[in-house]
């Protein structure tokens, strides 16, 4: 087993709205990502994945709020850290984070070399000019990117190397893992396949140690991350190597999930894709059962009666249900 | 590339290259020489460059094209909302005419859109009753007795899971992302175009909902016979749904046909590098081409 970059231990958080009401968006999640190890997390839409990476960073600011659970990051409990602590010491060094849409946020009145002075002077005011510039320029062509990128401005970038841009700006002073939001998903194929080239590089040249990349496009996770994660209603249901997840799953939420993949290969067409009927459940009052149960083909009555642990197979691979590896089996058997 | 040269299109066999193509069925749009010039003299840019196509009753067929290839420009030109600088558009066999406001509102009976961003397509002054209503009153229906309009739209909502109940008094951005994109559908249930452009319709939605829209939208298209044209980036998409696939490429059609033909065994250069370029799981996925 490598060394293990960033772990995060049962971790709660919740949204306080303005009316006082509390949505709780990440339940109990608990995940390790080791070094060289890059984590995917899949899901619908609301289930709770873009709050799951700014609260894994330690990152907390109104509506979000902390409830439990432990963080580390590289060796370093930084549980309960203040967010300008955070601010200062992890984000950008220790972890860069993407958010959605990033690459429409780039100051459009500054040159990529003046948004690249800010991002280095914010964590050390005495760096030189000169110094930013070989800096930037030296991660710009270890990427590929063109070093004239540097003086123009995002509006002058095309939407492909605006993000391309974020993504070597976000790296900028080394951080060990990088937690990639949607990185891709505005983009054209092409564009998108740049994108996610670049992402390997600097896994593969040693950039960074580790990377977490969010996204719903279950084939582009299965090419670029070693591990994925599927989430439901702000919980992992399961989390595996790559290729099990996508080709073995075993909870019903991630076996329904992989059956809607469409890609354009052969035979394809033939296969009936499955819509996952109903819709997940309200996160102000989650259910105190399985979260799923409410849309799950297999369901028993005893998934909503009380919460559902999390069991594990093998050495890496874990899902929540109450049915065992082999009840699960043997139903998806019986359902074909 | 062939395509119907008969615009009235009565019979579409013979040198229509589509396999599954309904043959004998009835051409609902045609498509011939479509242009369109942005700009003039040396700042001319042809968005879309004449272009045909043949689409027939029922059928689905999806433009796939990289980012400025003119897809949403043919698509607004379709719609009537911009004029274009050349070319017909024939709709059931007869040159379209739009050339007053009830000519159009005439024309918008018959082909609907959805698009991308489903918070960018309601009115936010309108409750979701209203958005409803309207519909209703655009097919004709402002006389119906209160009690049937709250049948058809209690119908609208149940078809695409949603519940009529909690959709009254509420304004559409107070519903999520995946709950507006399916009221959508429901304006669409109500309206019954002949023809639905779905503008990447699916692309800011996880697989799992897209899967179900998919399926409201082919369950519509069966119940009513409607036409429905993909625009999208999303090849997975066009290959699994589509009767006919074109491929645009700045502005012109390079390559069309059935799915299995234009996907499977692409021809063009284009064709085969957007497909190399999407991300394959039972295949290799090839990353040194970009
Ligand atoms: N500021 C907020 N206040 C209250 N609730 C919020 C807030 N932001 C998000 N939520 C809720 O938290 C849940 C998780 O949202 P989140 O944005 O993390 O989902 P996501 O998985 O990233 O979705 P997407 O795929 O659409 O980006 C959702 O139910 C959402 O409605
Ligand atoms: N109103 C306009 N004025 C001038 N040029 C325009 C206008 N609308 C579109 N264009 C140009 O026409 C070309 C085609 O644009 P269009 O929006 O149709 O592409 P698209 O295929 O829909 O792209 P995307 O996939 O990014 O949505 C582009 O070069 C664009 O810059
Ligand atoms: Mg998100
Ligand atoms: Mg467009």
């Amino acid at each position: 087993m490598g060394k293990v970059i960033l772990e995060v231990n049962e971790l709660t958080t919740k949204y306080i709205t303005r009316f006082g009401e509390d949505v709780y968006a990440v339940d109990h999640v608990s995940l390790k990502v080791e070094e060289g190890k890059s984590l995917g997390i899949a899901g619908e839409s609301g289930c709770g994945k873009s709050t799951l990476a700014l609260s894994l960073m330690g990152y907390y600011f109104p509506p979000l709020h902390y409830t439990s659970g432990e963080i580390i990051i590289d060796g370093h409990n930084i549980t309960g850290m203040k967010p300008d602590d955070v601010r200062k010491s992890i984000l950008g060094t220790e972890i860069a984070y993407i958010p959605q849409a990033a690459m429409n946020a780039l100051n459009p009145t500054q040159k990529v070399i003046n948004i690249i002075e800010d991002v280095v002077q914010a964590h050390d005011p005495s760096k030189k000019k000169k110094d930013i510039y070989d800096l930037a320029r030296a991660g710009f062509e270890k990427l590929g990117l063109p070093a004239d990128v540097l003086q123009r401005y995002p509006v002058e970038l095309s939407g492909g190397m605006k993000q391309r841009t974020v993504i070597a700006i976000s790296v900028i002073l080394g951080p060990k893992v990088l937690i990639a939001d949607e990185p891709s998903s505005a983009l054209d194929v092409t564009s998108q396949k740049m994108v996610i080239k670049m992402l390997r590089n600097l896994m593969d040249n040693g950039m960074i140690k580790a990377m977490i990349f969010i996204t719903h496009e279950l084939p582009l996770l299965y090419n670029v991350t070693t591990d994925i994660m599927v989430m439901y209603a702000g919980q992992i249901v399961e989390k595996g190597a790559a290729k099990e997840t996508v080709f073995d799953p075993l909870h019903p939420y991630a076996k329904g999930l992989m059956g809607s993949i469409i890609v354009p290969e052969a035979g394809l067409r033939g296969v009936k894709l499955t819509a996952i009927p109903g819709v997940p459940p309200n996160l102000k009052k989650p259910p105190s059962g399985c979260r799923f149960a409410e849309r799950c083909k297999y369901v028993h009555p005893e998934c909503k009666a009380s919460s559902v642990g999390v069991t594990t197979v093998g050495d890496n691979r874990t899902y929540r249900c109450i049915l065992s590896e082999k009840e699960l089996r043997e139903v998806y058997k019986n359902a074909n | 590339m062939p395509t119907n040269n008969d615009p009235v299109g009565n019979n579409p066999v013979g040198n229509n290259p589509v396999g599954n193509n309904p043959v004998g069925k009835k051409l609902c749009l045609s498509v011939k020489g479509l242009t369109k010039e942005f700009g003039f003299g040396r700042q001319k840019n042809v968005a879309v460059n004449k272009v045909d196509m043949d689409l027939y009753e029922g059928e689905v067929v999806s433009i796939v094209g990289e980012s400025g290839s003119g897809k949403t420009t043919l698509s607004k030109m379709l719609l009537g909302l911009i004029n274009s600088t050349e070319g017909d558009i024939y709709f059931q066999g007869k040159k379209r005419d739009i050339s007053s406001y009830s000519k159009k509102q005439e024309y918008w009976k018959n082909i609907q859109a959805i698009f991308q961003d489903p918070f960018s397509s309601y009115n936010i002054f309108n409750k979701i009753d209203a958005v409803l209503l309207d519909c209703i009153n655009m097919r004709g229906g402002r006389r119906l007795p209160q009690a049937k309009k709250v049948e058809m739209m209690t119908e609208a909502c149940s078809f695409v899971n949603l519940k009529y109940e909690e959709m009254t008094n509420k304004y559409p951005f107070e519903l999520s992302g995946g709950q507006m994109q399916r009221l959508m559908i429901a304006r669409i249930f109500l309206l019954k175009p002949k023809i639905l452009l779905a503008d990447e319709p699916t692309s800011m939605i996880d697989a799992c909902s897209r899967a179900t829209i998919l399926d409201m939208l082919m369950k519509l298209r069966d119940e009513t016979g409607m036409t429905l044209i993909f625009i999208t980036h999303d090849i997975g998409l066009a290959y699994y749904v589509s009767d006919q696939v074109f491929i645009m490429e700045h502005g012109k059609f390079v390559e069309s046909g059935s799915p299995d033909d234009v996907i499977l065994h692409p021809r063009e250069p284009y064709t085969k590098r957007l497909i190399n370029d999407v991300p394959k799981i039972y295949e290799e996925w090839d990353l040194t081409t970009v």
